[in-house]
């Protein structure tokens, strides 16, 4: 033997060594044709144990492409959230109508759920929603592969489930938490429980669906935080870095972020704690169950679950392969029993095909029209529950109705968005998505707390104090998915040959004002108010002012007349924008601030009589 | 135990080092507040002592055949061209006024065509780098792109700059009003500084052009100076002294300012209005809409500080 045979077990080589099952190993890493070949170069199966059947190339490949497709639309969400702003351009001539370039909303857009639930509530599919058809027919085909392949929150939760798992969230007590359990048939009730509340009459589900809660927690919360935390190090580093270099350096830097991530103010959220407490906590939870909010949470997912009965593609089983290794178990993204022995449950897969591609042992096989002996397509629900959690959603309606902040004691400072339509119409629309928020060019819009009470939470309310209704602005109609907010034109909006779109009235505390109480000139409010003509319009007084300083020999103070201007409000030409609140120099408490009343949309919020149009 | 003795005693020592170096002792920093006065002087004192030129050059073709590029060369060259401001390799700041969001046929912005006029004048005269810059009222995104000034500046080669908060720095202007104030630095960080305002009705101070368009250059809440706004005027005009003051009065909004908004009340006056002193551009440009110095409290404060003369008569003035 004058060449060194090479040690077969050492080469590497799949199928070197004869194995048990004899030929069919080493016909399947030959592979069936050289193309594949080609593709199994880069995409090589880690090393297995048990048999060592690596899976098949085309499941490699398409682990890989499932990876891609992971981050590709997770970064193209992340780019249209950071998109969700105007930014104005040098390109845009001076009547260009100001609008995003973008469909900045679409994957609310493509939201089967959204769309069932507003369709539910209002009997109408609302214009760009119609999209949603699209995912839904790919989930009859393919089964749940939005969640394991699209969805951006799915991916967010993919990737802390691979980054963070506990002591109790490896080996033995991972293959544990990736069984089936029964816990996961919470979702089903939560989607059963919002649809009734759809029907009944409210689109509070959108608390739950995860492009809502994605846009929301991280449009609200995430971003502003990473832009305080910026704008604080940039701050720092400008006050205690005497280097020119690195002072304009952290310019320029702020400069880009406020041109393509953030804006070039802090924006601030009402309340907004709660909703990063809740992205923060459900994304621990994945320290001890992997994809907690997938499996148990997530209303889309079961949305889609239900719908994944009828898709072609799926998986076969050959249980008398299986040796129980787990392996599919500890790479299981849903939940749904791959494994041998069980039935292998459809509606809760992710179809992210780690399993085929964790099993060494030719158990696992993914194809279309697989035969269903070893499969559970239905949602596996109690009915008595599901019944009991559609009444729940139900019967929530006329629980928060009847809690007086609707019909009788509507709260002065739920100021909605211009366009937005009345307010029960709102409430079957609303998903609480937060776009509108995002892209308000002053901040000025805000998520409810309980302003707008219990089933208005996390609506869109405007907070004047902190941003104005941008006069001949009508971003938020724009990027709104469900028509809460109507996609009004400028002419409709700042009235022109048609009244005007009012959100509501301001009125002046008298006590407060500097001209009407301290003798003091002023009227910033006046030069804001942005109608035609203005809306606040001055007296020309004469008042006494009494001199500050004592007169000579303990005298009083002496008298002098001053000339002032005080501002009043035609209510029948304020629009209720409230940049006379927002601009107030009285700082905490202004002396001019607007409530709802005299919105166009309400016909019983009003104050004047001729304004009431019972059309 | 010696050790953990030693340890001990070193966090201790440690600990007392740090605390007294970092020790507070209560009360307020006031270190901030007591230093000089901040001024920005633009002027160019060669061009002040030159006497052969004018100091106020108004241009004006009522018929309104000129375009607004030609009477703002007309007036640059009035006051003996841009030359004369400029010199080769200066970094120039034009501050038109882009407060509103407004188009351009509202006059509530210095029209884009002459704003792009002065760039285009102070690029041909050397300058290395034109900033075009203000701080905007109504959200900056739109007033700069509904004004026009972004694309006009922009295509004229312009650099741009939209108010953000980091740009923006405390100054000590220790005026009788204005004390301390956060600043657009972008504005007050250059060679030469051109103010390009646009003459305009307002409610509370009667008429503004040129001295109230320093407005721009302040951050902070700017609210509270409406309180006693001649005086802040009068306070910012002392704090920004420009090397030259291009007053746009092509169109002017003669009621309801300084916002506007209806196009009726609005008037083409094609009139552009050059000056090296900001109060005679001032006192004359009032009368456009029929208001008068005496009237306007902020120009006789200004006159007597000795930031300029209202009487615009006075100076070398040329009308072409």
């Amino acid at each position: 033997m004058s060449e060194a045979e090479p040690i077969p077990w050492k080469t590497g080589k799949a199928g070197a060594v004869p194995s048990l099952d004899g030929g069919e190993r080493v016909a399947r890493a030959a592979g069936p044709a050289a193309r594949t070949r080609f593709w199994s170069r880069f995409f090589k199966s880690t090393k297995l144990p048990g048999s060592g059947i690596p899976a098949r190339t085309s499941i490699r490949v398409l682990k890989w492409v499932r990876r891609a497709s992971q981050v590709f639309f997770f970064a193209l969400f992340m780019y249209f959230l950071f998109q969700t702003a105007f930014r104005g351009s040098f390109a845009a001539s001076a009547d260009q109508a100001v609008r995003l370039p973008l469909p900045v909303e679409a994957y609310l857009l493509a939201d089967p759920f959204v769309a069932a639930m507003t369709a539910l509530s209002t009997h109408t599919v609302y214009r760009g929603l119609l999209w949603s058809i699209g995912l839904l027919a790919l989930t009859l085909v393919f089964g749940r592969v939005f969640c394991g392949w699209i969805c951006p929150f799915g991916t967010l939760h993919h990737f802390f489930g691979w980054l963070l798992p506990s002591r109790r969230g490896r080996g033995a007590a991972r293959v544990e938490a990736n069984k089936t359990h029964a816990y996961q048939r919470a979702k089903y009730y939560l989607l059963y429980a919002f649809l009734l509340a759809a029907i009944a009459g409210s689109a509070i589900g959108g608390m739950f669906d995860p492009i809502c809660v994605a846009v929301r927690s991280i449009g609200l919360g995430v971003i502003p935080a990473a832009q305080y935390l910026t704008g604080r190090g940039a701050s720092g580093i400008e006050t205690h870095v005497p280097s020119r270099a690195i002072q304009s350096g952290a310019d320029h830097t702020q400069d880009f972020l406020a041109r393509t991530v953030w804006q070039a103010h802090q924006s601030y959220f009402h309340q907004t704690w709660l909703i990063v407490f809740l992205l923060v906590g459900v994304l621990f939870l994945n320290r001890f169950i992997p994809r907690f909010w997938c499996r148990v949470l997530c209303p889309l997912g079961a949305f889609l679950g239900v719908f994944s009965r009828f898709a072609l593609f799926g998986m076969e089983k050959d249980h008398a392969k299986c040796t129980d290794c787990n392996l599919c178990l500890v790479h299981c993204q849903g939940a749904d029993s791959p494994q041998g022995g069980v039935k292998w449950r459809q509606d809760e897969c992710h179809m992210c095909l780690n399993c085929e591609n964790a099993c060494p042992e030719d158990v696992i096989k993914f194809r279309f029209l697989p035969n269903r002996v070893s499969a559970i397509t239905k949602p596996d629900t109690d009915r008595r529950t599901g019944m009991a959690a559609a009444a729940a959603g139900a019967v929530l309606l006329p629980v928060a109705r009847v809690a007086d902040s609707l019909d009788v004691n509507y709260h002065a400072k739920v100021i909605r968005p211009p366009g937005a339509v009345e307010e029960r119409q709102f409430l079957e629309r609303c998903i609480r998505c937060a776009e509108c928020m995002k892209v308000c060019p002053n901040n000025a819009l805000h998520p409810a707390f309980f302003e707008a009470g219990i089933e208005g939470i996390w609506t869109p309310i405007l907070i004047a104090r902190i941003g104005y209704c941008e006069h001949s602005c009508v971003l938020c109609g724009q990027v709104c998915p469900t028509g809460a907010i109507q996609k009004i034109t400028e002419k409709e909006k700042l009235g022109i040959d048609q009244p005007p779109i009012k959100i509501g009235t301001a009125f002046y505390d008298h006590g407060r004002c500097l001209p009407w109480s301290m003798q003091t000139p002023c009227i910033v409010c006046e030069e804001f108010c942005p109608t035609s003509p203005k809306a606040i319009w001055v007296e020309e007084v004469e008042a006494p002012v009494r001199d500050s300083k004592p007169g000579p020999n303990g005298e009083p103070p002496a008298m002098k007349q001053v000339k002032l201007q005080r501002p009043h409000v035609d209510p029948s030409l304020c629009i209720g924008c409230g940049a006379c609140e927002k601009v107030c120099p009285v700082q905490d408490q202004p002396a001019v601030y607007i409530t709802s009343v005299g919105e166009s949309r309400s016909k019983t919020n009003v104050i004047l009589l001729e304004n009431t149009k019972y059309s | 135990m010696l050790v953990r003795t030693g340890a001990a005693a070193g966090v201790l020592a440690g600990g007392a080092i740090v605390g007294r170096a970092i020790w507070d002792k209560g009360g307020f920093d006031v270190t901030q507040a007591q230093g000089a006065r901040q001024v920005r002087d633009f002027r160019d004192p060669n061009v002040l002592k030159d006497k052969q030129f004018a100091e106020l050059a108004i241009a004006k073709q009522p018929d309104g055949t000129a375009t607004q590029e030609e009477l703002v060369a007309r007036a640059l060259d009035g006051l003996g061209g841009m030359k004369r401001f400029i010199a080769r390799h200066d970094v120039v700041v034009v501050k038109p006024n882009i407060g509103w969001d407004r188009m351009p046929v509202h006059a509530a912005n210095t029209n884009p065509d002459v704003v792009a006029a002065v760039v285009r004048a102070a690029y041909d005269a050397g300058a290395k780098r034109v900033v075009v810059a203000d701080g905007s009222c109504n959200d900056p995104n739109r007033c700069f792109q509904r004004s026009g000034i972004w694309s006009k500046a922009y295509a004229a080669g312009a650099e741009v700059v939209l108010p953000a908060e980091h740009r923006y720095r405390t100054m000590r202007l220790q005026g009788d009003v204005l004390d301390e104030w956060p600043v657009f630095t972008t504005l007050v960080d250059a060679d030469k500084v051109i103010n390009v305002p646009v003459a305009k009705h307002h409610n509370l101070a009667k008429f503004t052009a040129a001295m109230k368009n320093w407005y721009g250059v302040l951050g902070g809440r700017r609210n509270r100076l409406h309180q006693n706004i001649d005086t802040s005027i009068a306070d910012l005009a002392t704090f920004m002294r420009p090397s030259l003051t291009v007053i746009d009065a092509t169109r002017v909004l003669v009621r309801n300012g300084p916002q506007g908004g209806n196009i009726d009340d609005t008037r083409e006056m094609h009139t552009v209005i050059a000056s090296v002193d900001q109060v005679a551009a001032d006192a004359y440009a009032c009368t456009l809409i029929g208001q008068h110095r005496d009237n306007l409290s902020y120009l006789k404060m200004a006159n007597e500080r000795g930031i300029g003369t209202m009487y615009w008569e006075n100076l070398r003035v040329k009308e072409v």
